[in-house]
């Protein structure tokens, strides 16, 4: 299935090159500086992340991965106390001055946690929510997304029988895809991934893998994670965080066999961590 | 070096320590058997005593019947009259009406506050409206009584005009008062206990914080404040003071809201004193009393097992 | 207002989703805040209204004074002490009760075991038992059975009853069953803070469980503890139903200095004076004070529970 995956990665490729497409910078994060209270959790990032890409953050605990995806959709607003100096910009445009409203940017960026959160509602209507909170009412429409993003999600075949039973009934892998349907029901043009698959067995997390370069074809993705296999397998650039600072980002094939930097490649081969 | 010696630790001690802290643990568990045991002993005659069911059977309690020759029959309850007559019915109904009011009052109130507190309340807001729930808690049920006895009924017969001063409405507020901390604690407790990755889930797809509250909050929280109402019923129909001071005790048969009622637990509280030990009337309201707790009783478990699973489910786990 | 459409090879239909601009949320905001408001309203008008009635009532000698013909004059003393009374001798019962309660809760079961759970189902229940079956129990347990036992057994010779008839003891132990989930569930509170740490410390040290309790985890524990003792003093004080029947007397010209001697209490009081007196007009100024003093009383007691609790939050916050 990998070998597929990867041959299918090379012909898009291939193909794109042939048409002479260039990857378009999506969001672009510029000297962002962020604090927790007195606590400064990032210092002077800067990254740019390209439309049908899949970027992976990777770095020890605590060097601010999580922190520095939060500031991409402005979920790091939600917390007290917390202050961000610099810019990001979703297609050209500042997502903290241009837009009235955080909600506007969340449908945008899409985000998908750790752990899997879904509702204490029904599967249908946990995905259906992000269209009710949006104002779409109309029942046709929001039957037709639900059951877009389920299959998007790879998860329609297995529940489409019972969406209206509690999303506690699914696994904890069927839980984390219904958790990706319900950020994709949105519509969303950026998906933010924190440690997706942390918590999950291995076949859940390959079946989640298989998704993210499924999903890549629409969207930009960008992925929190600690496993380095995992940062080598989906993704195409990766960023080395190290205590609020971004070491190094570039191609992955490249960081994970030349890294330039030493620190990188301690980490990456596991020396630290 | 010379060696210390411990003591031997005494076996026996710690034995008898930890069986004198069982036996003391079980206090509360024998207090509701004896409870159980006491009051429906009392009670019992009216199902084995033949003297007690000539005035007071339970059918006689139940149904209507045919006091006098020749008249209607019909629900009375007039122990001291010559006939004495053991209908509770009218009691039922009062106590139905008090507590209706009680809660059409106190579920507005406590969880529109307990919504406010755990949702919208900023810090500082939060300090006044919690220590303000906890005053209203602390204020005793003769206060209240008192109040709607001395205040509140004037007020609202000279608002209304109304016939009777003392009526189902004004003892139903007050007792409304003292249900309104019950519903907004157990609420406010199920609202604030929704993991945080929910409240982030929901605005991650970009709902508005008043929308995470209304949209998702709440209805994950709706066990929590269905429980919180249903232990509030259960306040509401236990509550004796109150409902004793202000609702006149007149036990009439009517479905009017400005007439005055009167409900089980005032009934007790009016008449044990004047019964004499073991006679029929004694029996009767030793058997309101069972009814009341096995009615409150019900009522607590059932509060718990609502709570007991809200916190499995907010947790994620299956049912 | 956004407008966005999928560039896909999905074979669902696609069609653009244009979101709606949201409402400010003013209505959920005002309505419960509205509720909020209601509350504090309603709870100026009572305490404002008794204050009002009782202020000018309320003096050192009304506090020191019995009352007088048929209580339209004079203070209320005696309804003072008994509630002092009352509420110590209960507090002695219902402390080392609750408290040995929670400690077994806490540190010698685990929450799983059937037992635990029928004794957490006792508890629960035992709060939501209406205070006037507490009345009905004590009468039939502690007055007719307790009381009518030690008579029969060593009084059989005395003229009427000295221990089956209302007593100031036996409303005091009615009103500790009744009180015991608050003091059951304030220690328990206090013991889940203790740091799992510091009881493991003197496991290590050779500590036995006995040992550990007694000299790391009660100590600890104690403005729990205490915060559950005048939160039971509060809620004993105020309440009426439970002492009517047991002990509580319309009035007495003496105080009560024997455990089976009846009692005046500042609840039973006003409900009496409320209820019952020929000429409400004549009470109504001794009745606001009286209410004043019980809701003084009351209220004082909470706070110094509230200010207790939140130290102890705040400390044990602090600490970890
Ligand atoms: N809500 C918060 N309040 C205060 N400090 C925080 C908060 N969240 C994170 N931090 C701090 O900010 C720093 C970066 O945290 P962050 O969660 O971004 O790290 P991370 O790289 O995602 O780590 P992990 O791999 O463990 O998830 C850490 O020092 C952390 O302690
Ligand atoms: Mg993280």
């Amino acid at each position: 299935m990998h070998r597929d995956m990867s041959v299918k990665e090379a012909e898009r490729k291939i193909a794109e090159k042939s048409m002479n497409i260039q990857p378009r910078v999506k969001v672009s994060a510029t000297n962002l500086n962020f604090f927790y209270g007195k606590l400064q959790a990032l210092h002077d990032v800067s990254l740019d992340m390209e439309e049908n890409r899949v970027t992976a953050l990777i770095g020890p605990s605590g060097c601010g991965k999580s922190t520095f995806l939060r500031t991409l959709n402005r979920m790091n607003e939600t917390i007290p106390g917390t202050r961000l100096e610099g810019t990001v910009t979703l297609d050209g445009r500042n997502i903290y001055r241009e837009f009235d409203e955080p909600s506007q940017i969340r449908t945008r960026v899409g985000m998908v946690f750790q752990k899997s959160n879904p509702f204490p509602k029904s599967i249908y209507e946990n995905v259906a929510y992000g269209l009710r909170v949006n104002g779409i009412k109309e029942k046709h429409l929001i039957d037709q997304v639900v059951e877009e993003s389920l299959k998007r999600a790879a998860l329609w075949e297995e529940v489409k029988d019972k969406l209206d039973h509690s999303a506690f009934m699914l696994s904890g892998g069927q839980q984390q895809r219904l958790c990706i349907a319900r950020a994709l029901a949105v519509r969303p043009e950026v998906i933010l991934m924190d440690e997706p698959a942390s918590a999950l067995d291995p076949i859940s997390t390959s079946r989640i893998e298989d998704l993210i370069a499924e999903l890549k074809n629409s969207f930009t993705i960008v992925i929190v994670t600690h496993n380095m296999q995992q940062a080598a397998r989906v993704s195409d650039y990766t960023a080395f965080f190290f205590e609020g600072q971004l070491i190094e980002a570039g191609e992955t094939q490249q960081m994970f066999t030349r890294p330039g930097i030493k620190k990188t490649e301690d980490y990456i081969t596991g020396r630290f961590g | 070096m010379r060696e210390l010696k411990f003591k031997p630790k005494s076996k026996l001690r710690e034995f008898l320590g930890e069986k004198f802290i069982a036996v003391n643990a079980m206090v509360a568990l024998i207090a509701i058997l004896l409870i159980f045991v006491f009051i429906f002993k009392e009670a019992l005659p009216v199902f084995t005593d033949p003297e007690v069911q000539e005035e007071a059977s339970v059918g006689k309690m139940l149904f209507k019947q045919e006091y006098y020759e020749g008249r209607d029959p019909k629900f009375s309850w007039q122990p001291n009259s010559e006939v004495p007559k053991f209908s509770l019915y009218p009691l039922f109904l009062g106590t139905i009406k008090a507590a209706l009011i009680a809660m059409l009052v106190a579920i507005p109130l406590g969880v529109g506050s307990a919504i406010y507190s755990s949702e919208f309340a900023g810090r500082r807001t939060r300090e006044i409206i919690k220590p303000a729930i906890e005053m209203l808690a602390a204020i005793p049920s003769v206060v209240l009584g008192f109040f709607a006895l001395m205040i509140l009924a004037t007020f609202l017969q000279d608002t209304f005009g109304l016939l009777f001063r003392l009526n189902a409405i004004n003892a139903g507020i007050a007792l409304g008062l003292a249900v309104v901390p019950i519903i907004f604690t157990v609420a406010e407790d199920a609202m604030t206990s929704v993991p945080r990755e929910l409240r982030d889930a929901a605005i991650a797809l970009g709902a508005n914080p008043w929308q995470v509250s209304i949209t998702m909050v709440l209805p994950a929280a709706m066990p929590g404040i269905a429980a919180g109402i249903v232990l509030g019923f259960g306040r509401a129909v236990g509550e004796t003071m109150i409902v004793l001071m202000a609702s006149g005790n007149a036990a009439i048969v009517s479905g009017s809201f400005v007439e005055s009622i009167r409900t089980f637990s005032a009934t007790i509280a009016a008449e044990l004193a004047e019964v004499v030990f073991g006679d029929t009337h004694y029996t009767v309201l030793f058997f309101i009393g069972s009814l009341l707790f096995i009615f409150t009783f019900i009522i607590n478990l059932a509060g718990d097992m609502i709570l007991d699973r809200l916190k499995h489910r907010l947790q994620g786990k299956t049912r | 207002m956004a407008t966005r459409a999928f560039v896909t090879d999905n074979p669902a239909p696609v069609e653009t989703l244009s979101f709606r601009p949201k409402s400010s949320g003013v209505i959920p905001r005002g309505l419960t805040f509205l509720a909020v408001l209601l509350i504090l309203l309603i709870l100026a008008i009572i305490m404002g209204s008794i204050v009002w009635g009782g202020a000018g009532v309320v003096s050192w000698d009304f506090l020191s004074s019995p009352p007088e013909d048929g209580m339209e004059a004079g203070g209320v003393f005696p309804a003072i002490f008994g509630t002092v009374a009352l509420v110590l001798l209960m507090v002695i019962a219902v402390v080392p009760i609750g408290v040995l309660t929670a400690i077994f809760m806490q540190e010698y079961t685990t929450p799983d075991s059937r037992f635990t759970r029928l004794i957490r189902v006792a508890i629960n229940n035992l709060a939501g038992v209406p205070s006037i079956v507490f009345g009905l129990f004590g009468m039939g347990f502690f007055i007719a059975f307790v009381g009518g036992g030690l008579d029969t057994l060593f009084f059989s010779n005395s003229d009427g009853p000295v221990w089956g008839q209302p007593a100031i003891i036996w409303a005091a132990l009615t009103l500790a069953l009744l009180t015991l989930p608050v003091v059951i569930v304030s220690t328990e509170e206090a013991l889940k803070t203790i740091p799992r740490e510091l009881k493991e410390a003197s496991y290590a040290l050779g500590g036995t469980r006995l040992q550990t309790i007694w000299r790391v985890i009660v100590p600890q524990a104690m403005p729990g503890i205490f915060t559950g003792a005048i939160l039971a003093i509060s809620r004993g004080a105020g309440e009426v139903a439970p002492i009517m029947f047991t002990g509580a007397a319309y009035y007495l010209p003496y105080l009560p200095t024997k455990l089976n001697d009846q009692f005046m209490e500042l609840g039973y009081h006003i409900y009496v004076m409320a209820t019952q007196s020929p000429d409400i007009e004549k009470t109504k100024p001794i009745l606001f004070g009286t209410v004043l003093v019980l809701l003084l009383l009351t209220f004082a007691l909470n706070s110094v529970a509230v200010v207790i609790r939140s130290r102890m939050r705040k400390s044990r916050a602090d600490a970890s």
